[in-house]
């Protein structure tokens, strides 16, 4: 029976991105937006009160015979039984589901799902997409959890170091970030399509995989701060921070985390992330629709004339379209193909 | 799970008619076998089971008039155990006056052994006398359905105890309306004794040196002060004494403006008071002098601290130009504090919010 709650609660099935503020548990924050939407949902109005029937005996007159009729009649009655103060409200629990989870101490986009869309979830994050984030680093410093919050274990002068020096650190991580992706992706590098896959920076690793940094550059550097863009795969907010210390110990000095912010979540950007002050059902409806129609709007695009969707650049894309919409069977048929040739 | 006994077997009993009282009436009316009256044959069928020491009664396919069958008032089937009160609330008359006060019977259910009392009272002997009891002290009608949601207790408190327990407030001055809306305030209010009320208006008025008029203000304010334990309180006071170092005047004004300061987590108030005093610089006096910043959210004091950082704002030294005052960086909604305080749109602001 679709009552007002239930056509509200089927508007929210879907993903949306919201901002996660740092100093919070992601717990916390998943728990503050399922019960934002329960308000949303059980504030629709409830449905009408039922009636049960109930007969009540009638005197009748006594006929002149002797012998009385006794009639019943039929009275219509409010049925408690059904009353939201006495079933509770319709909806008590929502399912919210969270996509790759950020730590205390980072924020950033936050993936999350409503009731069948948490399924889309999942394949989602089962497609090795790609996440960037922005880190702030400090030099001079060394801590055991390697944040500005930790315990500090050592101090280093940081004079010596230039934008040049850096620069190169991070030029040869990268490199043998790049390594590393070409061998979990397990593709034969004598072929021209995987020539071609490397070449557009499309290479994605197979199955299992370490944190890998697709992408690694120097925003901004004022000695002792500064802030690098990553764009990586599987990782972990804990490995971030050990990267900056890493970045630190190869100019000879050390550094540490002041802070981590996802910027992208997959095809989540920042841009349409809900601020705390956003997490409510209107605004979770209408970031749903956005991010909806934007997808059908890329789709669009890529499935144009229809001459080349045997290239594996398409079929990527292809895939990770499909897991968002949650369209398995597509899913399936692209990831078990052969897509990265030879 | 709470399984219920069914208490509403004797109002069965007043409803329906019990097996002997069938028995007797088959006895007059019966008439030797193939009675044809003009409607037909009826059965009757026994719902309750017999008791095996009786005499044995008429058999169930006796023969029964129309009129006797019509006049026959069948009982509801109520299970005998059940986890809700939903299967008893069309045939009580507690229950059905409570969902029309506005209880949350819902929420009650789920509490131990709450479900099972309210079935057991009596609504004309056990209910009404307190709601009128409530009714003559002040409370709103309104505000019943909320008390009796959070205090379904109130409702088997003896009432000489309640009397008593209004008269000790009375005789300490507090006046009819601050008593009402001190108990529609904080529902537990009057199941606790005397002598506990006593002990906590004590405390108080010691440990914050304050006179007895300021002290009445304070927990008409915050009643619950009155119900809950003193320990949080204790630490709290410690807190802000030696942690933060208030001096006591400055305390006993915090206090007669924010009394939530009294009950609040520890670990928050030091948060705040941690990022106002350290972070943002503020004195001592400044902050008593506003205290409802130690009652804000300390995500939004950072959010809002750290914007007006970014625009060169953060002033709030009361001799210097450009001051902002702690009130409004506090209590004023997004949109507001925005336009007037920081001269920025509300766009910037959220911009600026995903930067942190």
């Amino acid at each position: 029976m679709t009552t007002p709650s239930v056509r509200v609660f089927h508007k929210l099935e879907g993903l949306f991105s919201i901002y996660k503020p740092p100093g919070v548990h992601w717990k916390l924050v998943r728990d503050t937006v399922e019960t934002n939407l329960l308000k949303g949902i059980n504030a629709a109005p409830p449905p009408g009160p039922r009636q049960r029937v109930q007969f009540l005996a009638e005197p009748t007159s006594v006929m002149a015979e002797g012998s009385s009729e006794l009639t019943l009649s039929a009275a219509s009655v409010p049925a408690l039984a059904h009353h939201p103060l006495v079933s509770g409200p319709e909806f008590q629990h929502i399912g919210v589901g969270v996509g790759h989870r950020l730590d205390v101490f980072s924020s950033g986009v936050l993936v999350l799902g409503v009731g069948q869309a948490n399924k889309a979830l999942t394949d989602l994050y089962r497609s090795h997409v790609t996440r960037d984030y922005t880190l702030e680093g400090e030099l001079g410093m060394a801590t055991d959890n390697f944040s500005h919050t930790g315990r500090l274990i050592e101090r280093t002068t940081y004079d010596h170091i230039t934008r040049d020096k850096l620069e190169r650190v991070l030029a040869m991580m990268q490199g043998s970030n790049q390594k590393a992706l070409l061998t979990y992706s397990k593709v034969d590098m004598s072929t021209q399509e995987a020539y071609e896959l490397a070449v557009k920076g499309e290479l994605r690793p197979d199955g299992k995989s370490p944190p890998i940094m697709t992408g690694l550059r120097l925003l901004h550097f004022q000695p002792p701060h500064f802030t690098l863009e990553v764009q990586c795969l599987n990782e972990t907010q804990r490995y971030l921070c050990r990267i900056l210390h890493e970045v630190g110990l190869e100019l000879r000095s050390t550094a540490v985390c002041k802070g981590v912010r996802r910027t992208r979540d997959g095809p989540f950007t920042i841009q349409h992330a809900l601020t705390h002050q956003h997490w409510t059902s209107p605004d979770v409806i209408q970031a749903i629709r956005q991010y909806r129609s934007s997808r059908k709007a890329g789709k669009a695009k890529h499935t144009q004339p229809g001459k080349d969707t045997g290239t594996a650049s398409q079929r990527q894309e292809m895939a990770e379209e499909a897991a968002v919409t949650g369209d398995s069977h597509r899913l399936l048929s692209v990831l078990t193909s052969k897509a990265f040739g030879s | 799970m709470v399984s219920y006994q069914n208490p509403l077997s004797h109002q069965l009993r007043d409803g329906g008619m019990l097996l002997k009282e069938w028995q007797t009436a088959l006895g007059t009316n019966a008439t030797p076998v193939h009675t044809h009256t003009h409607s037909g044959h009826f059965y009757l069928i026994f719902l309750s089971s017999p008791d095996l020491d009786d005499a044995p009664g008429h058999s169930a396919l006796e023969e029964i008039s129309h009129e006797e069958a019509v006049r026959m008032d069948i009982p509801a089937a109520l299970p005998p155990v059940s986890i809700s009160l939903k299967d008893y609330v069309n045939e009580s008359e507690t229950l059905s006056k409570l969902v029309q006060l506005g209880v949350q019977l819902w929420k009650l259910e789920q509490r131990p052994n709450v479900g099972s009392m309210l079935l057991r009272l009596d609504f004309q002997t056990d209910v009404t006398p307190r709601l009128v009891f409530l009714k003559q002290l002040g409370v709103e009608d309104s505000r019943l359905g909320y008390l009796i949601s959070h205090n379904p207790f109130i409702l088997t408190e003896s009432l000489e105890n309640l009397q008593a327990r209004v008269a000790y407030l009375r005789s300490k001055k507090f006046s009819a309306e601050s008593v009402a809306s001190m108990v529609s305030r904080a529902p537990y209010l009057l199941n606790f004794s005397v002598k506990r009320m006593d002990n906590r208006l004590g405390f108080y008025q010691q440990q914050l040196g304050l006179s007895a008029q300021k002290t009445r203000d304070v927990v008409v304010r915050l009643p619950r002060l009155l119900c809950g334990s003193l320990e949080p309180v204790k630490e709290n006071l410690k807190i802000c004494k030696l942690e933060m170092g208030f001096r006591e005047n400055e305390l006993q004004h915090i206090v007669t403006v924010i009394p939530k300061v009294l009950t609040a987590n520890k670990r928050k108030l030091t948060q705040i008071f941690d990022y106002i005093h350290n972070t943002m610089n503020i004195p001592h006096d400044l902050i008593v002098k506003f205290p409802q910043v130690l009652n804000a959210k300390y995500l939004r004091i950072k959010e809002r601290h750290l914007f007006l950082q970014y625009l060169d704002k953060a002033q709030y030294d009361p001799a210097k130009p450009n001051y902002i005052c702690l009130d409004k960086l506090v209590s004023l909604p997004d949109e507001a504090f925005c336009t007037e305080v920081a001269s920025a749109t509300l766009k910037d602001f959220e911009l600026f919010q995903k930067t942190m």
